[in-house]
């Protein structure tokens, strides 16, 4: 089980988040087709890095990035977003 | 290389059984082939064999790059069935169902198919509405489907928690009495013997690396034993098909997670047929050795690790053992994980790419080991031809743009919902 560090409620176990999809699958307001369908439907899959959108669902709620390996399942990053990112 | 039969089996009691050779060949790669299969799994092997055996193309080559049925036609819970509500999808699998009832025969190798019923329980009235209408769906078009009534369930399965109060009161099932399972590696190593004795060159430990493009299209690849030409190229490695399509440049509709697996000690036979939920993620069967193998919903978040987390198969076992509860008498033997090509609409892909001479099999969701002669005969008809065939059709890779998705459970684009 991966041990994640909330930006605002510190190192919880994983069973309070929830995976939600990679930061490259989110559809831009002004995607044209081709783009939406990309982000919509397609992944870069990486058996590597990738970036992706968690939430701490079962804790603050708050939405949050992180940048994680996915065969070491190490983490390397992780950002919160939405307004509290804001500076 | 001999045929096996009883005969023989006899011949070799006499002569200290010395007569065994290797069922297949352990070449070196030549320089050149048709046709380059890259995965030497049970998909895998069943093209080349159907491209041998069907369409006469012998100079074919099957990379793996560990050994073969070693990534997930091992790892799977072997359940064999085509109880699908949409047309495409029970259409496809019900042509592989009616290969599986031969296939021992055809292949000369005994893939230990045992038809013992496949059972989709519902827990409510919504859930027997759901039963009746995919019932419905695959009796239109021919397929053996029964609704049965909660004294049928009890008395095909006695050990189910038949209670008023269970935490998952059974209100009936839909049943379709040909699914049952199969021997998992006895499929890869059937289709690699019958391969093998068609000419095929079975090559293991042989990674691909990368592909040799000549202008867009692909005409060989580099592997860890070097490089090899081919005609044409097809991509079969369900689990990593997001991986090896990344090298020829492509963004699949396809994301990688784990999905486990778990089998108990052996015990004396008391799960009849393969039990599986409408309303559950949980399938329950017993193996010809007695240990009753069960499997549950994906880890949903993407992973290539080949290992799952304790709370998935937690999650599991609860359920099971609300629908048996004698299954807490019994202790684990062994938990695995295997890397599952998670799709976008929970159908499999099996066709052309935007790549010339380039093909791709995959995203088999966690359904893919029923598929294996389907998906086989399927996949050499469209390397053979270039073109898919008219069961394999529904399932090209740009369906997702086309719009013509086929989601069987209507859950969207989300693979880690699935």
């Amino acid at each position: 089980m991966l041990l994640i560090t909330c930006p605002h409620c510190g190192p919880r176990a994983q069973t309070e988040f929830v995976y939600e999809r990679t930061v490259d699958a989110i559809v831009q307001p002004d995607a044209d087709p081709t783009e939406a369908v990309a982000a919509l439907f397609t992944r870069t899959n990486p058996r590597g890095l990738d970036e992706e959108l968690w939430r701490h669902t079962y804790g603050c709620r708050a939405w949050l990035t992180m940048t994680r390996h996915r065969v070491s399942h190490e983490i390397t990053a992780i950002r919160a977003i939405g307004p509290e990112a804001l500076p | 290389m001999s045929k096996y039969s009883a005969l023989g089996l006899l011949r070799g009691a006499f002569n200290g059984q010395r007569h065994w050779q290797p069922a297949w060949r352990d070449p070196e790669p030549r320089a050149n082939y048709d046709v380059v299969i890259i995965g030497g799994g049970g998909h895998g092997l069943a093209t080349a064999y159907y491209l041998a055996s069907v369409h006469g193309i012998r100079n074919v080559a099957v990379l793996e790059k560990g050994y073969i049925g070693g990534g997930n036609t091992g790892r799977n819970t072997t359940l064999v069935r085509s109880n699908y509500r949409l047309p495409e999808l029970h259409t496809f699998f019900e042509f592989g169902l009616k290969m599986w009832e031969h296939l021992s025969d055809e292949l000369n190798y005994n893939v230990m198919f045992s038809p013992r019923g496949a059972m989709f329980l519902g827990h409510s009235d919504s859930d027997m509405t759901m039963l009746a209408q995919r019932g419905d769906a695959m009796r239109v078009d021919g397929i053996d489907a029964e609704l049965l009534t909660r004294d049928q369930v009890a008395k095909i399965e006695p050990l189910l928690d038949m209670s008023r109060d269970a935490r998952f009161p059974i209100h009936g099932a839909l049943t379709q009495r040909r699914g049952g399972t199969a021997r998992h590696d006895a499929v890869a190593w059937g289709y690699a013997r019958g391969a093998n004795r068609l000419g095929v060159d079975i090559i293991q430990k042989c990674e691909v690396t990368g592909f040799v493009r000549d202008g867009d299209a692909v005409v060989g690849v580099e592997t860890t034993r070097g490089r090899i030409g081919a005609g044409r190229t097809g991509i079969c490695v369900a689990g990593h098909s997001g991986h090896v399509a990344a090298m020829a440049g492509l963004r699949l509709p396809i994301e990688s997670q784990t999905l486990q697996a778990l089998v108990t000690e052996g015990v004396k036979p008391m799960i009849r047929s393969v039990i599986m939920s409408q309303s559950l993620h949980c399938y329950i069967s017993q193996s010809d050795k007695g240990g009753v193998v069960m499997g549950g919903d994906p880890d949903n978040w993407p992973s290539y690790a080949q290992r799952g987390q304790p709370m998935v198969t937690e999650g599991a076992i609860a359920q099971a053992i609300a629908l048996v509860p004698a299954l807490s008498r019994l202790r684990m033997l062994r938990t695995w994980g295997g890397v599952t090509d998670m799709s976008f609409d929970g159908s499999p892909i099996i066709g052309t790419t935007p790549v010339p001479n380039l093909f791709l099999n995959g995203g088999w969701c966690y359904g893919g080991f029923k598929a294996t002669p389907a998906s086989g005969w399927t996949y050499a008809h469209t390397l053979a031809t270039g073109e898919p065939h008219a069961l394999n059709a529904p399932f090209a890779l740009d369906r997702f743009a086309r719009g013509a998705t086929i989601d069987e459970t209507g859950v969207g684009p989300m693979p880690n919902h699935r």
